[in-house]
């Protein structure tokens, strides 16, 4: 019976669990690497909010990972005036669309939407495909619309296939590895450090307050505990003449 | 002091209220864990009144404007992720805790004469808060409240002849949108909640009236002592507020740990979905409901359809709900609570719930014919909870029940 609930219970982790077929790799991300989140929140704005916008993130907001007003103003603050306003783009939603087919997501909640690991895997996942119109491919996202913007760091991965028998009799071309044909400004590890960083600025943004949450949630759990001990022996003391 | 209490006394029933529902108000003394629920739901809701009063100082229920204002109120508003946390975890624990209430309602049959009126204000309290909580979720505009809200409606257009119609009128539009935002927002913060409070009033006031069961289901009233109160009776205040104090504080350790710890809840709380914004032409590949509805949309996929249409599986969808109001006259048993009753009964409880428990794992997950049918073989017993009941309680074997409470 108890067997019978547990499995009741197990079962929808694993259905989710499995509802990824692609193997994600790990984000490293840790809010508490100020650094890093300085290095992810330059690339972001280098190279992804040329086309996503973070529309619901303001540039001073950045305050809370350790930099001055001074320096988001000199260092960061390209497609705006003032550090007060949010994070938009100048491309207009229609051309957007005509260049890519879909305008680009906004990127302000991505890691919660699709979970820093998906992120992570996607933004290091980009080979070479003749077959799409913008010349890249990617394995979390089949066919994506979006053009490999960092290949001029990462360099080119193309694809290496191997044939097997599928369940059908046919064969099918499966990714056994990629190959590095051109190499990029850096290295493989350190594009992979990068894209690290940049994931973790993305997970910081998504919920810039998670930092103050949990710390918050410690001293309230605290209070509460000792808020129980007083509540236990009130109660004992109003119940011991009780029988 | 004594003076400006008796000129308000001479007024308004103050000290005779406070009498007659604290201080005078004789609870049976055996009150168990299960009892803590009754006044945790009142609690819950209170903080999603409370919270839901900040929310909408700063929401904006606009299709256009509804998303980024929810993202507003999580960035620049003080301290606005912690009401919006407290908000959300409190629809969800308000359903855990209506539910494990409800259950103590079926162990201990506090449903049976003479109560059978709190029973069914409760039971509408109940349809009611799921109307409140479907309402609400679509208030954050993003894809899970979008479609969701879209495959609830379009459930009323499966009604025979009316049904386009009705969900045209329902949403004001073809498709969700701004004017079914509109509607849902007035419903979920004033229409809905008037009527939850009102009958939050009437429960509490036909429990008052007849007295709490035990979980020995035994009338206290029926032994009192010879100052006229129940032998098994204890005042609930000071006795059942300090215990309740107690409920209290621990039911609230655990709800911090979920808003401060876990707000999403590993996607059950809050759906990653959910932080897309809705698109009326970009359908998720998988639509499912928020957890508390789970048990029911498995029923409703369950059901095949009857000549292509889905009618019988939203009315068996509906049945399932409001079967409940019938339940004080399925009971036939000639004792109230678990502990008395036969292995029947006990048998069909306990099939009841891992029925139920069941169809709400699987109306999270994906359809397959293997979960449907098993889905299928769960409703059944769902149904057969309810409609067997006249027969499993009448010759079940019951034990003698005691004339005084156990502890």
């Amino acid at each position: 019976m108890k067997k019978l609930l547990f499995l009741l219970l197990a079962l929808p982790t694993a259905a989710f669990a499995s509802g990824a077929s692609v193997h994600l790799d790990h984000a490293p991300v840790n809010l508490n690497d100020q650094e890093s989140l300085q290095r992810g929140a330059r690339v972001f704005v280098n190279y992804c909010l040329s086309c996503h916008s973070a529309g619901y993130m303001r540039y001073n907001r950045m305050e809370d990972i350790g930099l001055t007003e001074a320096q988001i103003k000199d260092n960061l603050l390209y497609a705006a005036e003032k550090p007060g306003e949010l994070m938009h783009v100048a491309m207009r939603t229609a051309d957007a669309k005509s260049w890519f087919g879909a305008p680009p997501p906004d990127l302000s909640v991505i890691t919660r939407s699709r979970g820093a690991d998906w992120v992570y895997t996607y933004l290091r996942g980009f080979y070479r495909d003749d077959t799409r119109p913008t010349g890249w491919n990617n394995t979390v996202f089949d066919k994506v619309g979006m053009p490999h913007v960092l290949h001029e760091l990462q360099g080119q991965l193309v694809p290496v296939y191997h044939t097997m028998q599928g369940e059908d009799g046919k064969p099918h071309h499966a990714i056994e590895r990629f190959e590095l044909v051109k190499p990029g400004k850096v290295t493989l590890a350190e594009y992979d450090a990068m894209v690290g960083d940049l994931v973790n600025y993305l997970d910081w943004m998504g919920e810039p307050a998670k930092s103050k949450r949990m710390t918050t949630g410690l001293f309230v759990l605290l209070f509460l505990g000792v808020f129980f001990i007083i509540a236990f022996y009130l109660k004992k003391d109003y119940w011991k003449g009780l029988h | 002091m004594e003076k400006l209490l008796n000129w308000v006394d001479e007024r308004f029933p103050l000290t005779a209220s406070y009498k007659a529902h604290l201080s005078e108000y004789y609870a049976p003394k055996n009150f168990n864990f299960w009892y803590f629920f009754g006044s945790l739901a009142m609690l819950v809701l209170v903080i999603q009144i409370v919270t839901g009063i900040f929310l909408t100082m700063h929401y904006k229920p606009d299709a256009q404007l509804a998303f980024a204002s929810v993202e507003y109120i999580m960035r620049d508003v003080d301290f606005g992720w912690l009401i919006r946390y407290i908000h959300s975890t409190g629809a969800s624990m308000f359903f855990v805790v209506v539910y494990l209430h409800m259950f103590r309602g079926l162990i201990y049959g506090s449903y049976r004469r003479p109560r059978e009126l709190i029973w069914l204000f409760g039971v509408i309290i109940y349809l009611v808060l799921m109307g409140e909580a479907f309402m609400g979720y679509l208030l954050p505009w993003g894809q899970m409240s979008y479609w969701g809200a879209q495959v609830i409606v379009n459930l009323f257009s499966a009604v025979p002849f009316i049904g386009g119609a009705l969900s045209e009128w329902i949403r004001g539009d073809y498709v969700i949108g701004d004017a079914t935002l509109n509607r849902f927002f007035a419903f979920h913060v004033i229409a809905l909640p008037m009527v939850l409070l009102g009958l939050v009033v009437a429960h509490l006031v036909a429990l008052h009236e007849v007295g709490s069961n035990n979980p020995d289901g035994i009338e206290i009233k029926k032994l009192k002592g010879e100052d006229g109160h129940p032998l098994d009776g204890i005042p609930f205040h000071p006795y059942y507020s300090v215990k309740d104090i107690l409920g209290v504080v621990v039911f609230l350790i655990v709800f911090a740990a979920i808003v401060f710890f876990a707000p999403e809840m590993g996607g059950y709380f809050l759906e990653a979905n959910n932080f897309i914004p809705a698109d009326s032409l970009k359908t998720p590949e998988h639509i499912a409901p928020v957890w508390y509805f789970t048990p029911y949309y498995a029923i409703l996929r369950a059901i095949p359809p009857l000549f292509g249409s889905q009618f019988p599986g939203v009315a068996a969808m509906g049945v399932a709900v409001l079967i409940f109001f019938v339940l004080p006259w399925l009971d036939k048993s000639p004792v109230k609570s678990i502990r008395y009753r036969g292995p029947k009964f006990k048998i069909a409880l306990t099939l009841f719930v891992i029925a139920f428990v069941g169809l709400g794992v699987l109306g999270i997950l994906p359809s397959t014919p293997t979960y449907t049918l098993i889905a299928r073989i769960l409703s059944v017993v769902y149904f057969a909870f309810f409609l067997l009941m006249p027969w499993y309680t009448k010759n079940d074997s019951t034990k003698p029940v005691p004339e005084r409470v156990t502890q």
